[in-house]
C-alpha cells in the first residue's frame, strides 16, 4: 500500500470514529447543559464559589462573569509565573520575565496557546499543571458556555435570559472535560505518553554520556490540550515530540480528540434547538469545508513542491517518520480549522500552499469545526450572515431558526466577523511597517511576511500555532500578540452573547412558504459560499504577498 | 458609584474562588488520579520508556539519540560513527539556554521554509554526506536512492525512526564496518521494522536505538 492511500484510509477510520460518537456525545451535551440536575460535586464547588447555579442572568451578567472570570484567570497565572523561582515544585526553574509572563498568561485564558516560550527549560511542574493546564480545561468550558448561551438565545423567546454562567462553566468542566480527558490521557500514556513527577531525567546514552529531559504530567496535560483545542505543548516541540505523541495510533487519536467536540457541538445545537436537522446542516458546512482543506493539504504535501523538499525527495522537513505526511497533513488542517494550534510538524516547512492552506484555515475564522464553543457560535454568526445575504436576493426580512435577523442582529454580526481580521491584518501590517519587529523574522522574502502575518492571525483567531521560525519572544511580540489574542477572545463574546440577549427576547416567527429552509442542503452551499467569499475578499491581499508569491514562485 | 465597585469586587471574588476552586478539581486531583493510574498500570511507559543494554539504560525507546565519534580537537561538528545505524538529521535541535543549571534537550525543527538557501543547503550536504556514507566497495548508492527521511531534519529533532528505505541503504555500510554479512544485517532491518499500525495507520518505521542494542549483541555474539 502507498502511502497515498494509507493517508486516506486514516482520514476514512478518523470521519468513522468521529460519526460513531457525534449522537451520543452531541446529546450527552446538550443533556449537561439542559438538565436541572445538580451532581453531589458540583454543589460542593458551587457552594466554594457562593454562586446559585439555578439563577438566570441576562446577557449583561452573563457577560460580566465570562470576564471577571478570565481576567481573575489572567491575573493568576501572570502570578503564578512571576513568583516561580520561589515555588516549590518547580525544579529550581527561575521566574519568567514579565512580558513573556503577560503573553503566556492571556494565551492560556483565551484557549489560544501562543508560546513564545520553550515549555521544557522554562515551565516547571507547578506551572504547567496547575497553572496551564488548568486554564486548558477552563478556557475550553467558557467557549463551550457562551456557544451554549447563544443556542439558548435562538432556543427561548420572550425572555432576556440565557442560563447561568457558573452552572455552565462547572457542568462543562466537570461532566464533560474531565472524564473524557482522563480517559484520553490514561490511553495515551498505555501508548508511551509519559506521565510522573520525578523532575529531570538524567539518562546514559548509547554512545556514552549522558542526556537530560523532563519528566512531567504530560498525559494528563496533551489529553485536554486536544480534547479543549488549546495546544500548548509542555515540550517545544508540541505534538511532534515523542513524549507527547508516541505513535501513530496516538496521533490518529490526537486528532480525533481535537474535532470530537466542535463536531459533535452543531448536534447538541441541533438538539437544544428542536431540530437536529438544523444541526446536520451546520455539521454539513463544516466537514465540507473540513475535508475539502484536508484533500487540497495532502494533494500539496505529497506534490512536495519547493525546491528544496524536491531535492529531498518528499515533505519531510520538520514531519515525523512515524506520521508520515498523510498524518502530518491531516492534523496540520485539522489544528488550524480549529482553534487547537498544537502542531505535529511544522508548518513553517511545508510546501508553499500548504503553508498558506493552514493560515487560510485559520483565517476562515476557525468554523470548521472551529474551537470548542467558539466554532460554533462562530459558524452561527456566519450563518446570519447568510441568511441575510439570501434575503437581500429577494427581498424579505431574513429569518434563521424562527426568529427575525433585524437590523440589531445585523449590526452586532458584522462587527462580529469584522473584529479578527482587523486586528490580525493591523497588527501584522504594522510590524512590518515599523523598524524592529521584521528582525523576528527567521526566513527571507514571501516567507517572512508570511512568518508575520501568521502570528497575527493565530493570536488574534486564538489558534496559538505558528511559521516557528519568527522569534516571537521579544518585547513587541510578546506584547502585541498578546493584545491580539486579547481582544480577538473576548470582543467576539461581546457580540455573541448581545446578540444571545437579543434573539432571546424575541417572539418566533412561523414558518412560512417563503421561509429559507436553512436544514437543507441548499443552505449549506450557500453558507460554504459566504464563507469562502468573505474570508476571500479579507485576507487575499495579504495572502498574496506572502504564501501565494511563494507557492507560485515554486 | 460606590454601589458599582462593590459589585465588582463581589464578582472578581467570585471569579477567584470559581478559579481556585476548579484548580483544586482540575490541576491537583486530576493530574494526581491521572498519575497515579499511570504509574501502576503502565510504569515503565509513564517513566519514559527507558531501555537497557547490557544492564545499563542507554537513553528512551522514543527519543532519538546521535551516533557520533567523540569531537576531534579543532572539529565544529563530529564525525558520524559509521558502524552503527544513523539517524535523521536534526538541524532544529538545541539546547537550554535559560535554567542551565540543567543540561537538557530542547526539542525543535528548523522551521526553515522550502525555499530557504539554507535549507536547500542542508539537504545537499546531507544527501552527499549519506551516498558517501553508504557507499562501501561492491555497493554504490545513487543520490535518487537516499529516501526523504535520511536528508531532512523532524519536527522534534528527537525522531527515534528512520524509514526502512534509509535502514535498508545503511546495511551494507554496516555490514562491512563490524565484519558481519549483509544477510545478517538486513535480517536485523527486517526483524526491527514495524508496519503501518493496523495496516494502515502512520507508516512503516525503524527504530535506530533498538536496532543499534540488536547490533551490538550480534557483534558480539559473532
Amino acid at each position: 500500500m502507498g502511502p497515498e492511500t494509507a493517508a486516506v484510509l486514516q482520514l476514512v477510520a478518523l470521519i468513522g470514529a468521529l460519526a460513531l460518537c457525534y449522537i451520543p456525545f452531541g446529546n450527552h451535551m446538550a443533556r449537561v447543559y439542559s438538565s436541572d440536575k445538580h451532581w453531589r460535586v458540583e454543589k460542593w464547588i458551587y457552594k466554594g464559589i457562593g454562586a446559585n447555579p439555578d439563577t438566570e442572568m441576562r446577557w449583561p451578567a452573563y457577560l460580566r462573569g465570562v470576564l471577571a472570570f478570565s481576567l481573575v484567570g489572567v491575573l493568576f497565572l501572570y502570578v503564578l509565573q512571576r513568583i516561580q523561582g520561589i515555588l516549590p515544585g518547580s525544579l529550581g526553574f527561575s521566574s519568567v520575565n514579565p512580558a513573556q509572563s503577560f503573553n503566556t498568561a492571556v494565551s492560556f485564558v483565551t484557549n489560544t496557546n501562543w508560546q513564545s516560550y520553550y515549555g521544557e527549560q522554562t515551565m516547571g511542574h507547578v506551572v504547567q499543571t496547575a497553572g496551564l493546564a488548568v486554564q486548558n480545561f477552563v478556557s475550553a468550558a467558557v467557549g463551550i458556555a457562551v456557544a451554549v448561551a447563544l443556542v439558548r438565545g435562538f432556543a427561548r423567546s420572550r425572555t432576556g435570559e440565557i442560563g447561568n454562567f457558573w452552572a455552565d462553566l462547572v457542568r462543562g468542566t466537570v461532566r464533560i472535560l474531565v472524564p473524557f480527558a482522563a480517559i484520553a490521557a490514561v490511553i495515551l500514556v498505555a501508548c508511551g505518553a509519559i506521565q510522573n513527577f520525578s523532575g529531570i531525567h538524567e539518562v546514559g546514552q548509547f554512545m556514552g554520556g549522558s542526556q537530560q529531559w523532563n519528566g512531567g504530567a504530560v498525559a494528563s496535560q496533551e489529553a485536554i490540550k486536544e480534547l479543549g483545542t488549546n495546544g500548548g505543548g509542555y515540550f517545544n516541540a508540541n505534538s511532534a515530540h515523542p513524549f507527547e505523541n508516541p505513535t501513530p495510533f496516538t496521533n490518529l487519536f490526537e486528532i480525533f480528540l481535537i474535532l470530537l467536540i466542535p463536531f459533535a457541538l452543531t448536534r447538541t445545537f441541533g438538539v437544544m434547538v428542536g431540530s437536529v436537522r438544523q444541526g446536520y446542516a451546520i455539521l454539513a458546512t463544516m466537514g465540507t469545508i473540513w475535508l475539502g482543506f484536508t484533500a487540497l493539504m495532502m494533494w500539496t504535501e505529497f506534490a512536495h513542491h519547493g525546491p528544496a523538499l524536491q531535492l529531498a525527495g518528499g515533505a519531510y522537513e520538520g514531519k515525523e517518520v512515524r506520521f508520515g505526511v498523510g498524518g502530518s497533513s491531516i492534523f496540520a488542517v485539522s489544528t488550524t480549522l480549529t482553534s487547537t494550534g498544537a502542531v505535529n510538524s511544522f508548518h513553517s516547512s511545508f510546501t508553499g500552499l500548504g503553508g498558506g492552506i493552514t493560515l487560510l484555515s485559520m483565517m476562515l475564522g476557525e468554523i470548521a469545526p472551529g474551537g470548542t464553543g467558539s466554532g460554533l457560535y462562530g459558524i452561527l454568526i456566519m450563518a446570519i450572515i447568510a441568511v441575510f445575504i439570501a434575503g437581500l436576493m429577494v427581498g424579505r426580512t431574513p429569518e434563521y431558526l424562527g426568529k427575525k435577523i433585524g437590523a440589531r442582529e445585523i449590526k452586532l454580526s458584522a462587527i462580529y466577523i469584522l473584529i479578527t481580521p482587523a486586528l490580525a491584518l493591523v497588527f501584522a501590517a504594522a510590524s512590518m511597517a515599523l523598524p524592529t519587529p521584521p528582525h523576528s523574522m527567521l526566513n527571507p522574502g514571501a516567507h517572512g511576511f508570511s512568518e508575520v502575518l501568521y502570528a497575527f492571525t493565530s493570536a488574534a483567531n486564538n489558534n496559538g500555532s505558528a511559521f516557528a521560525g519568527l522569534n516571537a519572544n521579544t518585547d513587541w511580540y510578546n506584547t502585541m500578540t498578546g493584545l491580539a489574542m486579547l481582544f480577538g477572545r473576548f470582543l467576539p463574546m461581546v457580540f455573541v452573547l448581545a446578540l444571545a440577549g437579543s434573539l432571546a427576547e424575541q417572539k418566533p416567527v412561523p414558518a412560512t412558504a417563503g421561509t429559507l429552509r436553512t436544514e437543507k442542503p441548499l443552505f449549506t452551499g450557500l453558507l460554504v459560499g459566504a464563507i469562502i467569499i468573505i474570508t476571500g475578499l479579507t485576507y487575499f491581499p495579504a495572502l498574496a504577498l506572502g504564501p501565494l508569491a511563494e507557492g507560485l514562485a515554486s | 458609584m460606590n454601589n458599582s465597585v462593590t459589585n465588582t469586587a463581589r464578582l472578581l471574588w467570585a471569579g477567584l474562588r470559581a478559579l481556585l476552586v476548579l484548580t483544586l478539581v482540575t490541576g491537583v486531583v486530576y493530574p494526581l488520579v491521572v498519575t497515579g493510574i499511570a504509574q501502576a498500570a503502565f510504569h515503565s511507559k509513564a517513566n519514559g520508556s527507558e531501555i537497557t543494554s547490557d544492564g545499563k539504560v542507554v537513553g528512551s525507546s522514543l527519543i532519538g539519540q546521535s551516533y557520533n565519534l567523540p569531537l576531534k580537537k579543532g572539529q565544529q561538528t563530529p564525525d558520524a560513527a559509521l558502524q552503527w545505524f544513523q539517524g535523521r538529521p536534526a538541524n532544529g535541535l538545541g539546547s537550554n539556554s535559560i535554567n542551565t543549571q540543567y543540561k537538557l534537550i530542547l526539542s525543535g525543527a528548523t522551521n526553515l521554509a522550502a525555499d530557504n538557501k539554507v535549507l536547500i543547503q542542508q539537504v545537499k550536504d546531507a544527501k552527499t554526506a549519506v551516498v558517501k556514507d553508504n557507499s562501501v566497495p561492491g555497493y554504490t548508492v545513487s543520490p535518487s536512492q537516499v529516501p526523504a527521511d535520511a536528508v531532512t531534519s523532524s519536527g522534534s529533532g528527537l525522531d527515534p525512526d528512520i524509514s526502512p528505505a534509509y535502514a535498508e541503504l545503511q546495511v551494507h555500510r554496516v555490514a562491512e564496518k563490524n565484519n558481519l554479512s549483509v544477510a545478517q544485517v538486513e535480517k536485523l532491518v527486517k526483524d526491527h521494522t514495524t508496519g503501518r499500525t493496523l495496516g494502515f495507520i502512520g507508516e512503516p518505521r525503524v527504530n535506530v536505538l533498538e536496532l543499534n542494542i540488536a547490533l551490538k549483541d550480534l557483534t558480539k555474539g559473532s
